[in-house]
C-alpha cells in the first residue's frame, strides 16, 4: 500500500486575498494616513512600486483578556552559569534579552504593523483620494499595448519558432560527441584490418573478425540519430509594455512665502497624477521642475518641495525659463510637451497680462496640454482672471481649476483624458 | 554497469513523488515494528505561498474569511520575504485521514524529515492522547469547517460585512475564555450539525425567551425567583453562556458564537500539549530516520543534512543569549522523551530512586503509557528528571513585584528539583496562565446587566486590554456589563463597567 500524495501547487493560489482585502478595506483609514504620508515621502516618478505601510500596533490589536505585568510570578529558565538559590539580582531592564518573552502578551507598546501595499493596491488608493471615475482608474493602472522583442532561445516551443540553425548547429555538436568516439576506434581498426591484409600470409579468421568488427561499429556510427528532439531550439519572444514616444512635463510652482506646506503637498498629487498619465502613453519621460519667485530657477525634486524662499512673486519669469528650457533642449517636433502650474494666486498686477501673451504666443503652440491650478481659499486674483481668458480661447490645450482639496484637482484631467480616450 | 545495487530508497537532493512514496513505505513499515499507531495520512504538496497561507488560517485548509488573518497573513509575508524568518517545514492537521503538508521548496531529506516527524510522530499522537481523543474528532473537523465557511459566507449575505465582522471581532476577543477547561463537549458532526441547527435555533430562542418572560407572574412565583441566582453557579466559558443566554442575539448570530466557541475547543488540546506533541514528534523523526540510516537505507549525506535541521530545531538557547525567548518546546520535548527511554534501558541509581515504576521498564510500554494519559503540566511533573534539569542547568526566578529584587529561589541541585520541577510544571498550567474570568451574577429582574468576576491569582492584575475586551462582552450580551477583581483576601474591586441598552426604549 502506498501513500496518497496530492500535488496542491495548482490549486488555489492566493487563497488569503480576501482575507487581506478585508484587512485593507478595515483599516482603510489608517492606510490612506500612511499612504499620504508616503506619496509626500516618495518621488513624482516613483508611482510604479507598491509601498511599505506602517499602521499603529495599537489600532490593529486584537485584545482579549490577558494577566497584565505585575503580581507574583515564578518562571524556569535554562543555562545557570552563576546562581545559587538565594541570589537576588535587579530587575532587567524592558526588551533586554533574557527572561524575555514576558511583554508581549499585554499588548502594551506595541510597535507599527509594518507591510507592502502591491502596487495595484496603493494606486487604488491614491486614485481614491483624488476621487478619479473608474474608467480612468483602469485606463491608468492598465498597460495595454505590448511589443514582442527577440529574447534569447528556448528548448521548448511551437514548431512554427523552431529556429534551425541553432537546431543544426546543436545536432551537429551532439554528433561529433556521440560518434567521436566510434570514429576514432574505426581508424584503428581499419589501420589493422589493411595491416592484416598486407601480411604475407593473410590470417582469415583475423581478417574477419575484424571486418565483422568494422561493420559493427559502422552501423553504430549510423544510429546515431541526424537529429534528436534534444536538440530542438526555439526563438523565443517575450512581451513587453510599448508605450508610444517620449513626452517632458514641466513642473511649475510658486515658492514665495504664502506657499505652505500643505499648498505644496497638494500641488505634488497634481503633479503626480499627471505623470501618471503621461507614464500611460509615452515610452520615455523627462520632468523639469521650475520653481519661482520674483525669479525662476530650474531645481531637482527635491528642491522643488522642500526649500522656502520669501519674497514678491512675479510668474512671467517661471514661464520664460520655461520656453527657454524647450528652445534650448525640447525642440516640439521630437517631445510632446506638457506644462503643469501651480500657485497661489499671488502674482505682481502689471507681471499678469504679460503671462497670458507669453503663453499664448509663445508656449501654448509648442506644448501638448498646459494645466493651472490655483491653491488657494480666497477671492480669484488678476492672474487667474487673465488665464480664464485663455481657457476661452485656447480650449482643450489650456485647463484651469482652483482647489481646496485633492479630489478638486481631477477636473483639471477630465478634459484631458476625453482627448486621450476619444 | 558493475556496480552492486544500491540498497538507498533514494539519492540526490531533488524530490519526486515516487521519492517521496518510497521514503513513506519504508518509514511506516520501521514506525509499525516500533508499534505506532497512526490515523490514515495524505501528504500534499503545496508552495510557500500557500503554506502562508495555512499559517494565516491556523493550518486548515478551508476556514472561514476574517481581516484577523488578513493581518497575520500580512505579517508572516512580511517576515518571511525580509528573510526574518524560514517558513516551518511542516503544517499537520489533526483529521483522518491525517494531512501533513510538504512544501515545494523542501529538499528530498527535509520531505523525509517531515513525513516522519508529522506523518508518523504527530499523527500518533494524535490518535493516542486522552486530550485529543476526548475533545476533538478527527474524522469530523473537516467538514465542520467547510460548514463554518459556507455559514458565515451565507451570513455575510445575508446580513452584511460589517456586521459579521463586528460580531466575530467580538467573539476572537472571548475565545481564550470560550473553552470548557474540564467538561467534555459532544463530539462534531458535519450531518448532525446541518440536521439540528433549525431546531436549535428554535429551541435556544425559545429557552432565552423564557428566561427574559416579561409577562405577569403570580405573586407567590415572585419571592422564589428573586431568591433565584442566574447563573446557579458562574461559569467560566464565556462564549458558551453568550450563546446559550445573550437576550438579544439572533438566531444566526448565535450560530456564530457557537462556531467560533467549537472551532476554538478544537484547538484547546494543541495548547495544552505543546512539549509533549513537540517532543514525541521530534523524537520519532530522530529514531525513525536513524533506524533507516543503520539499515543502509540512507547515506551519510542524508544524515548530515537531516542532523543539521533537527539540532536547529531542538537547540536550547541559555537564559543569558540573545536569541533566548523561554523554553523551546522542542528542545524540552525531546530531550524528555529521550531521557525517558534511557531511564528505561540504562537507568542509573538516582533514577531507580526517583523512577522506582519505570527504571528498567520496556520503554515502549513506558512511553505508551505517557503519550495517552498526560498534558504537558502533568508530564513535566511526573517525567522531568533530576539528571535533565541539570543538562538544561535549570533555576528559577520569583519575580514579586512587591519586594526590589528578583529572587533565585531554586537551582538544580538536590535541595532544588523538586521546587524546579513544580514550578516548570506550574508554567504550563493554561488554567493559571488565562486569567481566571466568571460570569458571576445576570440582574434577572432588574437592568439585565451581567457581572463578570475576576478571581486574582498570585496577585496579577488584567492587562489595559481588558477594558476593550469588555466593550466586546457588552455588544455581546447587550446589556450594561460590569467587571469585578475578587483579590485572595475576599475583597471585591470594581473594575470597569460598559453601559448599553439596545433595546427600544418603551
Amino acid at each position: 500500500m502506498t501513500v496518497r500524495i496530492v500535488d496542491r501547487r495548482q490549486d488555489s493560489r492566493n487563497k488569503s486575498s480576501i482575507n487581506r482585502g478585508r484587512f485593507i478595506r478595515r483599516f482603510k483609514g489608517q492606510i490612506r494616513k500612511a499612504v499620504s504620508d508616503a506619496i509626500a515621502k516618495r518621488g513624482i516618478r516613483d508611482l510604479e512600486n507598491g509601498e511599505k505601510i506602517g499602521i499603529p500596533g495599537k489600532d490593529i490589536s486584537e485584545p482579549q483578556f490577558h494577566h497584565g505585568k505585575g503580581g507574583v510570578r515564578e518562571s524556569v529558565h535554562p543555562g545557570n552559569d552563576r546562581f545559587q538559590s538565594g541570589d537576588e539580582m535587579d530587575r532587567p531592564p524592558p526588551n533586554a534579552p533574557g527572561q524575555g518573552g514576558k511583554a508581549s502578551p499585554d499588548g502594551e507598546g506595541l510597535d507599527d504593523f509594518v507591510f507592502t501595499l502591491t502596487r495595484d493596491e496603493f494606486l487604488d488608493i491614491f486614485f481614491d483620494e483624488l476621487a478619479l471615475p473608474n474608467l480612468v482608474k483602469r485606463q491608468l493602472a492598465r498597460i495595454d499595448e505590448y511589443k514582442r522583442v527577440r529574447a534569447g532561445y528556448t528548448q521548448s516551443g511551437v514548431p512554427t519558432n523552431i529556429n534551425l540553425v541553432r537546431t543544426m548547429r546543436g545536432a551537429a555538436g551532439r554528433r561529433v560527441a556521440v560518434g567521436g568516439p566510434y570514429a576514432t576506434r574505426l581508424r584503428g581498426l581499419q589501420a589493422e584490418l589493411e595491416q592484416a591484409l598486407d601480411e604475407a600470409v593473410p590470417d582469415e579468421t583475423e581478417i574477419d573478425r575484424l571486418k565483422r568488427e568494422i561493420a559493427c561499429l559502422k552501423a553504430r556510427r549510423e544510429a546515431v540519430p541526424f537529429i534528436d528532439p534534444f536538440d530542438l531550439r526555439y526563438s523565443n519572444r517575450i512581451r513587453i509594455p510599448q508605450p508610444s514616444t517620449q513626452a517632458v512635463m514641466f513642473c511649475l510652482m510658486d515658492v514665495s512665502g504664502s506657499m505652505d506646506e500643505a499648498k505644496k503637498q497638494m500641488a505634488k498629487r497634481f503633479f503626480m497624477l499627471l505623470y501618471l498619465f503621461l507614464n500611460r502613453s509615452y515610452e520615455h519621460i523627462e520632468v523639469v521642475f521650475i520653481r519661482h519667485h520674483t525669479t525662476a530657477e530650474e531645481v531637482d525634486e527635491d528642491d522643488f518641495f522642500h526649500s522656502r524662499e520669501t519674497g514678491g512673486t512675479i510668474v512671467s519669469s517661471a514661464l520664460k525659463l520655461m520656453r527657454q528650457v524647450i528652445g534650448e533642449r525640447y525642440a516640439s517636433s521630437a517631445w510632446n510637451i506638457y506644462g503643469a502650474q501651480a500657485s497661489d494666486g499671488d502674482n505682481w498686477n502689471d507681471d499678469s497680462p504679460h503671462c497670458r501673451e507669453l503663453l499664448a504666443d509663445s508656449i501654448l503652440p509648442l506644448v501638448q496640454y498646459f494645466a493651472y491650478i490655483e491653491i488657494t481659499e480666497g477671492e480669484p486674483q488678476n492672474l487667474w482672471d487673465e488665464y480664464e481668458k485663455l481657457a476661452t480661447t485656447h480650449a482643450g490645450l489650456f485647463a484651469l481649476q482652483r482647489i481646496r482639496a485633492a479630489s478638486d484637482i481631477y477636473p483639471v484631467f477630465r478634459e484631458l483624458f476625453r482627448k486621450r480616450l476619444a | 554497469m558493475s556496480k552492486k545495487r544500491s540498497r538507498l530508497i533514494a539519492e540526490g537532493s531533488d524530490w519526486t513523488l515516487e521519492a517521496i512514496a518510497q521514503y513513506d513505505t519504508e518509514i511506516g513499515r520501521i514506525a509499525k515494528n516500533y508499534g505506532l499507531d497512526t490515523y490514515r495520512h495524505q501528504l500534499e504538496i503545496i508552495t510557500a505561498e500557500q503554506m502562508m497561507d495555512a499559517y494565516a488560517a491556523i493550518g486548515m485548509p478551508v476556514y472561514y474569511h476574517h481581516w484577523s488573518f488578513g493581518k497575520h497573513f500580512l505579517e508572516t509575508e512580511n517576515r518571511y520575504k525580509r528573510g526574518h524568518m524560514g517558513l516551518a517545514y511542516e503544517i499537520v492537521i489533526n483529521s483522518d485521514p491525517c494531512i501533513a503538508y510538504l512544501m515545494e521548496e523542501n529538499t528530498l531529506t527535509m520531505q523525509a524529515l517531515v513525513i516522519a516527524h508529522a506523518a508518523y510522530g504527530h499523527n500518533s499522537f494524535f490518535k493516542g492522547n486522552h486530550l485529543f481523543k476526548q475533545w476533538t474528532s478527527a474524522d469530523a473537523i473537516i467538514d465542520y469547517l467547510v460548514f463554518a465557511r459556507n455559514y458565515i459566507a451565507e451570513c455575510e449575505e445575508r446580513y452584511g460585512l460589517e456586521n459579521v465582522e463586528q460580531l466575530i471581532d467580538a467573539c476572537h476577543a472571548l475565545s481564550n475564555l470560550g473553552v470548557d477547561r474540564y467538561k467534555r463537549s459532544p463530539p462534531l458532526s458535519l450531518e448532525k450539525e446541518k440536521n439540528r441547527q433549525r431546531e436549535r435555533e428554535a429551541y435556544l430562542q425559545a429557552q432565552v425567551n423564557d428566561l427574559w418572560r416579561t409577562l405577569p407572574r403570580h405573586d407567590a412565583a415572585v419571592e422564589a425567583a428573586e431568591e433565584r441566582r442566574f447563573p446557579e453557579e458562574p461559569e467560566e466559558n464565556l462564549l458558551y453562556f453568550i450563546e446559550k443566554n445573550a437576550p438579544l442575539l439572533e438566531p444566526w448570530q448565535r450560530e456564530v458564537v457557537r462556531i467560533i466557541r467549537k472551532i476554538g475547543q478544537y484547538f484547546y488540546p494543541q495548547r495544552q500539549t505543546q512539549v509533549m506533541n513537540e517532543g514525541w514528534a521530534c523524537f520519532w523523526h530522530y529514531t525513525l530516520l536513524n533506524t533507516l540510516y543503520d539499515e543502509g537505507r540512507v547515506n551519510d549525506g542524508f544524515m548530515f543534512e537531516f542532523l543539521q535541521s533537527h539540532t536547529n530545531v531542538v537547540y536550547q538557547p541559555p537564559y543569558s543569549s540573545r536569541w533566548y525567548s523561554g523554553i523551546n518546546p522542542y528542545a524540552l520535548g525531546f530531550a524528555m522523551w529521550r531521557d525517558i527511554r534511557r531511564i528505561c534501558e540504562t537507568p542509573t541509581d538516582e533514577d531507580r530512586e526517583w523512577f522506582p515504576d519505570i527504571a528498567g521498564s520496556n520503554w515502549r510500554e513506558t512511553f505508551d503509557f505517557a503519550m495517552r494519559n498526560f498534558k504537558d503540566e502533568s508530564f513535566i511533573a511526573q517525567y522531568l528528571s533530576p539528571r535533565l534539569m541539570r543538562e538544561f542547568r535549570l533555576f528559577a526566578v520569583l519575580d514579586d513585584d512587591s519586594k526590589a529584587k528578583l529572587q533565585v529561589d531554586a537551582i538544580h541541585n538536590e535541595q532544588g528539583y523538586r521546587a524546579l520541577r513544580m514550578n516548570l510544571a506550574e508554567q504550563y498550567n493554561l488554567g493559571s496562565s488565562d486569567p481566571n474570568l466568571q460570569v458571576w451574577n445576570v440582574d434577572l429582574r432588574g437592568d439585565r446587566s451581567l457581572t463578570l468576576r475576576h478571581f486574582v491569582h498570585q496577585r496579577r492584575p488584567l492587562s489595559a486590554q481588558s477594558n476593550v475586551a469588555l466593550e466586546h462582552m457588552a455588544y455581546l450580551w447587550g446589556f450594561t456589563v460590569r467587571l469585578e477583581q475578587q483579590s485572595a483576601d475576599g475583597e471585591i474591586v470594581l473594575l470597569g463597567e460598559r453601559k448599553t441598552e439596545k433595546r427600544k426604549p418603551g
